[in-house]
């Protein structure tokens, strides 16, 4: 029992310590960029980090929007209620989905770029030659990819929650027999602005989460080779768990 | 000025420096030997600020650099140039953005000037038309050679060279040891060189000093270093690193 205790509490040390550690790096990185931002950077990694996740994004969002309409269509029109099939779904994918599946899917593609490029960076000393020529790794690397996850997450879910509704309207029609104007009308019925916007503020968190982690364990990352792999694989794991746990307490926050 | 009083080094509970005392003269080439895992690594990444001291002071010109934060230490970083072991280029960027770097972060230059400093510092170490390359797409001794054209891009007044022989030819390391001495004449840099090889360490410096087992056991100009009888020193000069245990039996 008491080697269980023991256990237990450097667990919870070793992870509170972990906690404790991402959270100074964000506070490192907002200090940072009090300093001039370098904008062909954060550019550059918008482009790099967003517009190559755009087709996964939509390829997940059409999938889930066509599923979720697959499951949910039968059943509202039997209680007669497909007259607003199109709002449920927009609401849903507004305010979860869309946020929580672009957020998985950034940090399994994004989250997992980010860590193996500056773990790559740390064990060929790329970081200390950073800052031997008088640079701060965190105002030269974390604060451009996150302001660029920060922006971009956003965006991507904007795209997600359109390719979403757009996969659930080509159910709705040409599976389950429910007209185009119904299922459009009852999104002009039911959705309402901060539906979208709800979704697009956790978003914003969760591509801050995915940076700040992503960077995190790249700077973090063992020396060798492995030391990159365990880095990577850490860093997706962590920005998922830690996607999941945000999106728990924005939704309490948010609708409420 | 380099200066370091009584600079103790430990990771958790292993020493891995005791009670280093040394002094660097402006202008002067020290060469830092020892075998693998003595800690002259480790010394020469105090001396950078990479990592801070466990106790002692470490001054650098009239800085006393031991408990700098990283703002003040982008300060003194400057007056800096430093050589990696593996070359440390970014591997994204182009060789000439290599050289150009600090440059761009530290100056308000236009691309013009940054460009004629990146040929002219290029052309310094013996490479021309290279701006253009990547660093995978350069031999050894050319990612070396561009490492020094970045070290001295900002005309720094000390250049820290971590084994820069490393890896490379007999030929080449001869071209890497003739680039130190001709950097050292030109720029009148103070250089600190962190090597296992005698022959660089004789070749290059005016004194060398050798870091043992965590203890710096002698410093000296290179002849009185070869002279000396210490059995430690012995057996690295006949190119022989022994432990302790060897030594002491």
């Amino acid at each position: 029992m008491e080697h269980f205790l023991e256990k237990l509490g450097s667990a919870v040390i070793k992870w509170l310590q972990y906690i404790g550690e991402v959270v100074l790096l964000f506070v490192e990185t907002l200090r940072q960029m009090k300093k001039p931002l370098r904008i062909h950077h954060m550019f550059a990694q918008m482009a790099h980090l967003g517009v190559d996740t755009l087709p996964i994004v939509g390829l997940t969002l059409l999938f889930t929007g066509m599923v979720m309409t697959l499951q949910v269509a039968h059943e509202f029109i039997r209680f007669g209620a497909q007259s607003t099939i199109g709002g449920v779904i927009t609401i849903a994918v507004g305010r979860e989905l869309g946020p929580v599946l672009v957020g998985v899917v950034a940090a399994g593609r994004v989250g997992a770029a980010i860590t193996a490029e500056i773990s790559t960076m740390k064990v060929t000393e790329q970081i200390d030659a950073l800052r031997v020529m008088a640079t701060n790794p965190v105002g030269y690397l974390v604060v451009p990819r996150m302001l660029a996850c920060m922006f971009m997450v956003p965006v991507l879910t904007i795209f997600g929650d359109f390719i979403g509704v757009v996969g659930g309207w080509f159910v709705a029609v040409f599976r389950s027999g429910i007209s185009s104007y119904l299922y459009w009308h009852s999104i002009t019925m039911f959705v309402e602005a901060y539906d979208i916007t709800g979704g697009l503020i956790k978003s914003v968190v969760f591509g801050i989460i995915i940076a700040v982690l992503g960077c995190y364990c790249g700077l973090k990352a063992p020396n060798g080779a492995e030391g990159v792999g365990l880095a990577t694989t850490r860093s997706v794991v962590s920005a998922i768990i830690m996607i999941f746990c945000a999106n728990c307490f924005l939704s309490l926050i948010l609708y409420q | 000025m380099i200066r370091l009083v009584d600079v103790n080094k430990s990771f958790g509970q292993k020493e891995v420096l005791r009670h280093i005392n040394l002094t660097i003269n402006d202008g002067e080439t020290l060469a830092l030997i020892g075998g693998s895992g003595s800690g002259k690594s480790t010394l020469l990444r105090l001396m950078i600020g990479l990592i801070q001291p466990t106790s002692g002071e470490i001054w650098i010109d009239d800085d006393e650099i031991s408990h700098y934060d990283e703002a003040q230490m982008d300060k003194v970083r400057v007056r800096m140039g430093m050589v990696f072991q593996y070359s440390a280029l970014f591997d994204s960027m182009t060789v000439g953005d290599n050289v150009a770097f600090g440059l761009r972060e530290h100056t308000d230059y236009d691309e013009e000037k940054i460009r004629s400093i990146v040929s002219e510092k290029l052309g310094l170490v013996g490479l021309t038309d290279v701006e253009d390359m990547m660093p995978n797409e350069l031999s050894g001794g050319m990612k070396k050679r561009v490492g020094l054209a970045r070290a001295i891009a900002f005309e720094p007044s000390t250049i820290f060279y971590d084994e820069p022989d490393s890896g490379l030819d007999p030929v080449t390391t001869e071209k890497i040891d003739e680039l130190i001495i001709s950097m050292q004449k030109r720029l009148n840099v103070t250089s600190i060189v962190v090597t296992h090889d005698m022959e660089t360490a004789c070749f290059v410096a005016d004194r060398i000093a050798m870091v043992y087992e965590g203890e710096l056991i002698a410093c000296a100009p290179v002849d009185e270093f070869r002279r000396m009888k210490d059995e430690r020193i012995r057996a690295f000069l006949r190119g022989l690193y022994i432990g302790d245990k060897e030594a002491e039996g």
